[in-house]
């Protein structure tokens, strides 16, 4: 399929989808729940561009997903700091807006800390990644502009820009997002870029012997998936209506951001997809019925067995069927 | 204001001996057999819980239960590695699984930790834990200098085991060249799989100190990550005498940072050294 | 970066070397290394095993970092480059081990190099197509093209060796460093990796080939360089440099 064509097609059944559960689906809580899964399938694709296509592992997807969800808090307070300090009155920003800043500032983020440790081999920089997390969970609990450890409580506005509750508007907001994520995935995969990044995962020597520019194609891939991170957290706050370092900085985000991707199956943009449904479905309807700290454990275990059983991930599997069935 | 500085000057050096023993485990599985093991938080918070337990329900002296159970984490470590080598090594260089291994296995210890103990601090009781000895102004709690003083006693048990016995040097020779080691006929596997159950037992101990020193809950783990791994960087990897001093001035950045600016930050402290540590590494993807 | 123009007369020097050394920690594996080669060589470069062939080909590609000397390539320094670099201005090598990209099939394999360095030369610019038909031409000449859409885990130890040649060559270099290209092959393997070599020095790119197998080494090579612990020990016409008393004494003792 031309790339093109895909993004045709997914901008399609994106749409489609959104149009249907419109029409549909008046359950309010499908709406929350859905928003987590989708919010899933852009953090799981994202962490793939870097992690399935480029080999290198992302422990901090946590600093990149609140880096977004604060810089909007940030703009969502901006108007009224505006008025008080030089009276003028701001146009509240638009969360369409709000999401390219968050994710301008994670890309930003992403670039500056793979330009200092992507020259090293990967294993510092899955290191250098987890201790960014703690990092700038320490910075956001020190800033009392966004609420320190105590949060921030963030009001809805009273109209979303689109009929229907503001829930609705969110969810919509996050199926475009996912849309464009994954258009980005499939286009970097069938791209000259995806073929170097693959070379690298390979074998970065001999991907650099053969002229591949490997520091500047990584700094490429961790700045579009940082983005693409920061771009999911953006709509954070309005979602949650208090936001506090403990909940945006929740290791849940990091360690499915991981076992998804590992879980679906990590060379391919549809891995992420099937993992974040798959797992992120489970994990909805598992917080009604068991605790959320075992959900967590079933999650991490999982993403163990396959890592050890199954690292090709559930589209490897069904690969290597097909192929013993076609002899 | 000068007293303040000396104390917390002191507290750093305390505290830095403590994080020798915290590191050390991780300059012999990451810095010296390239084992990234960042799961080893949760084997010192699973030493911790041990030290809580018996110290709740029998009374024991939490160092006593770290020393005692150091076999038990020592089979812990070895059958670790026995799954890593199986799963990961054996395949060749696959170097993300591994890493999302440890991942995992520092996430489900977490996660454990939580379901079983609760998000609460504990803490334990012993006789040291509360009085300080007092040099002028100069003020050393108890609690912290007996860890101090039994880290390095361990950090320097461990060098003489690796530089003086045949399993310790075979070790150091199988972090150099693990195919020279073959060519003599001792089994890097085994080696190293005993050098893995070594850097887990430390855990034992390690965390029975870090328990000492202050109230647990299962998330403190993921602030030890960063500076496990900057202090292992900084120290050079596998000299223990870097690592030593690497622990020291992390311990007392960290104690400055917090006495003058709040403890808040000092997760931030780790993190800075850990970005130094690689900044000044050799350059280029061959080094090690 | 474009490859070096080189006019057309043979017997210039293409690649000078100025005293180069590096370390390890405190092994020193090259010391103080000068060497020069004229463009249309077929250079050999023998030496014991840990005498730091390989540590010198790393160095001068660039894959590692030499800590002291000059290196000038057609009159350019290479000093500060990194590899991606010098392999577009046309230095190329193979790997003593082949590092096949795995994960693709060996079309791919030589797209890697047509995309990322001649693609990236000033003024070169292949289409999708041009590329495509390199790729399949690349393969033929080294007796691959049966297995083009195969992933490298399918291949022999021969065939991957081809392929790491072949994946050199497409870089279309002016310099190839031919890195112990030939260990643990059969006799005919050895031929048929030799008549690729002699082939593509006829077509103009200049060889230097790594190797322990010295009956390749001498019927292939115009000069003969030894190293021995990081010391260059002989360096002249390979009937010479064999009867050199030092070569023999490093490869017979004393």
């Amino acid at each position: 399929m031309r790339n093109g064509t895909f993004w045709l097609v997914i901008g399609a059944v994106g749409l489609a989808f959104i149009v249907l559960t419109r029409l549909f689906l008046t359950n309010e809580y499908f709406y929350f729940a859905g928003y987590v899964v989708i919010e899933y399938i852009v953090l799981s694709t994202a962490w793939n561009i870097l992690g399935g296509y480029t080999g290198y592992t992302n422990f901090g997807t946590g600093a990149f997903f609140a880096s977004g969800a604060y810089s909007s808090a940030v703009l969502h307070k901006l108007p009224a700091l505006v008025h008080s300090t030089f009276g003028v009155t701001m146009m509240p920003i638009p969360l369409p807006v709000m999401i390219l800043v968050g994710g301008i500032v994670s890309g930003a983020m992403g670039l500056g800390t793979g330009y200092l440790t992507l020259r090293l081999r990967g294993v510092f920089f899955a290191i250098a990644t987890l201790a960014l997390s703690i990092v700038v969970q320490t910075l956001i609990v020190n800033w009392d502009f966004v609420g320190g450890s105590r949060g921030i409580y963030i009001i809805r506005p009273a109209l979303a820009p689109i009929s229907g509750g503001y829930i609705q508007y969110l969810f919509t907001l996050m199926t475009i997002l996912a849309v464009i994520a994954v258009g980005i995935a499939r286009s970097i995969e069938r791209s000259r870029l995806g073929l170097g990044l693959a070379s690298i995962r390979d074998d970065e020597l001999a991907a650099e012997a053969s002229g591949v520019p490997t520091l500047r194609l990584k700094l490429v891939a961790t700045t579009i998936s940082g983005a693409l991170m920061g771009m999911a957290g953006a709509p954070l706050p309005y979602y949650v209506t208090y936001l506090d370092p403990a909940s945006s900085f929740n290791l849940a985000y990091a360690v499915n951001s991981v076992a998804m991707p590992v879980i679906g199956g990590m060379t391919s943009w549809i891995g992420p997809v099937i993992g974040s449904i798959l797992l992120g479905t489970i994990q909805q309807v598992a917080t009604v019925t068991i605790s959320s700290a075992l959900n967590l454990l079933i999650v991490g275990v999982l993403l163990i067995l396959f890592v050890i059983i199954a690292p090709n991930g559930i589209v490897g599997l069904v690969r290597s069927w097909r192929r013993k069935r076609d002899f | 204001m000068f007293s303040l500085f000396v104390n917390a000057i002191v507290a750093g050096v305390l505290l830095g001996g403590f994080y020798a023993a915290v590191s050390v485990g991780v300059t012999i599985s990451f810095g010296m057999l390239d084992i990234a093991n960042i799961a080893q938080p949760a084997f010192i918070l699973l030493g911790c819980y041990a030290a809580y337990m018996t110290n709740l329900h029998f009374g024991l002296d939490p160092i006593v239960t770290g020393i005692v159970m150091t076999p038990a984490f020592f089979v812990l470590g070895m059958a670790v590695y026995r799954l890593y080598y199986y799963a990961f090594e054996r395949r060749g260089d696959q170097a993300i699984q591994g890493l999302a291994f440890f991942f995992g296995l520092l996430f489900v210890g977490e996660v454990s930790l939580v379901l079983i103990f609760g998000v609460d601090y504990r803490f334990v009781s012993a006789s040291y834990i509360g009085p300080s000895l007092h040099f002028g102004f100069i003020e050393l709690p108890l609690r912290m200098l007996l860890p101090c003083i039994f880290s390095l006693i361990m950090v320097g048990l461990l060098q003489l085991y690796l530089s003086r016995s045949f399993i310790g040097r075979a070790i150091l020779a199988v972090s150099q060249d693990g195919v020279a080691l073959q060519l003599m006929a001792a089994s890097p596997t085994k080696i190293k799989q005993i050098a893995v159950g070594i850097s887990i037992a430390t855990c034992s101990v390690a965390g029975s100190f870090l328990i000492i020193i202050q109230p647990v809950e299962p998330s403190i783990g993921r602030d030890y990550i960063g500076r496990i791994f900057a202090i292992c960087v900084l120290g050079g990897m596998t000299s223990m005498p870097g690592m030593l001093i690497a622990a020291m001035l992390i311990g007392v950045v960290e104690s400055l940072t917090a006495t003058f600016y709040g403890p808040s930050w000092s997760p931030a402290v780790a993190f800075g050294f850990l970005l130094i540590a690689l900044a000044v590494r050799p350059a280029g993807l061959m080094g090690r | 970066m474009a490859p070096v123009d080189l006019g057309s007369g043979t017997g210039e020097t293409l690649l000078e070397v100025t005293g180069l050394g590096k370390r390890f920690g405190g092994f020193v594996a090259l010391d103080g290394i000068d060497l020069t080669i004229a463009r249309g060589e077929r250079l050999g470069l023998i030496g014991p095993n840990g005498s730091g062939k390989s540590t010198l080909v790393n160095c001068l590609c660039g894959t590692l970092h030499n800590e002291t000397g000059t290196v000038i390539f057609a009159g350019k320094p290479l000093n500060g480059l990194i590899a991606h670099e010098r392999t577009r201005m046309g230095l190329a090598r193979s790997f003593q081990l082949p590092k096949p990209f795995h994960s693709m099939n060996l079309i791919d394999n030589i797209r890697i190099p047509l995309l990322y360095t001649v693609n990236a030369r000033p003024g070169h610019h292949m289409t999708d197509a041009a590329i495509a038909e390199r790729c399949e031409e690349l393969l033929t000449h080294v007796n691959l093209a049966d297995k083009a859409r195969r992933r490298p885990r399918d291949l022999t130890q021969v065939e991957m060796r081809k392929l790491e040649l072949a994946r050199a060559v497409a870089t279309q270099p002016t310099l190839l460093f031919a890195d112990e290209a030939m260990a643990g092959l059969s006799h005919s393997e050895i031929e048929e990796i030799l008549a690729v070599l002699m082939r593509l020095n006829e077509e103009g790119i200049t060889i230097v080939l790594i190797e322990h197998i010295m009956s390749a080494v001498m019927s292939f090579s115009t000069r003969l360089m030894v190293l021995v612990a990081g010391h260059k020990i002989a360096d002249g016409p390979p009937q010479e440099a064999i009867r050199n008393p030092e070569v023999e004494r490093a490869y017979l003792g004393e």
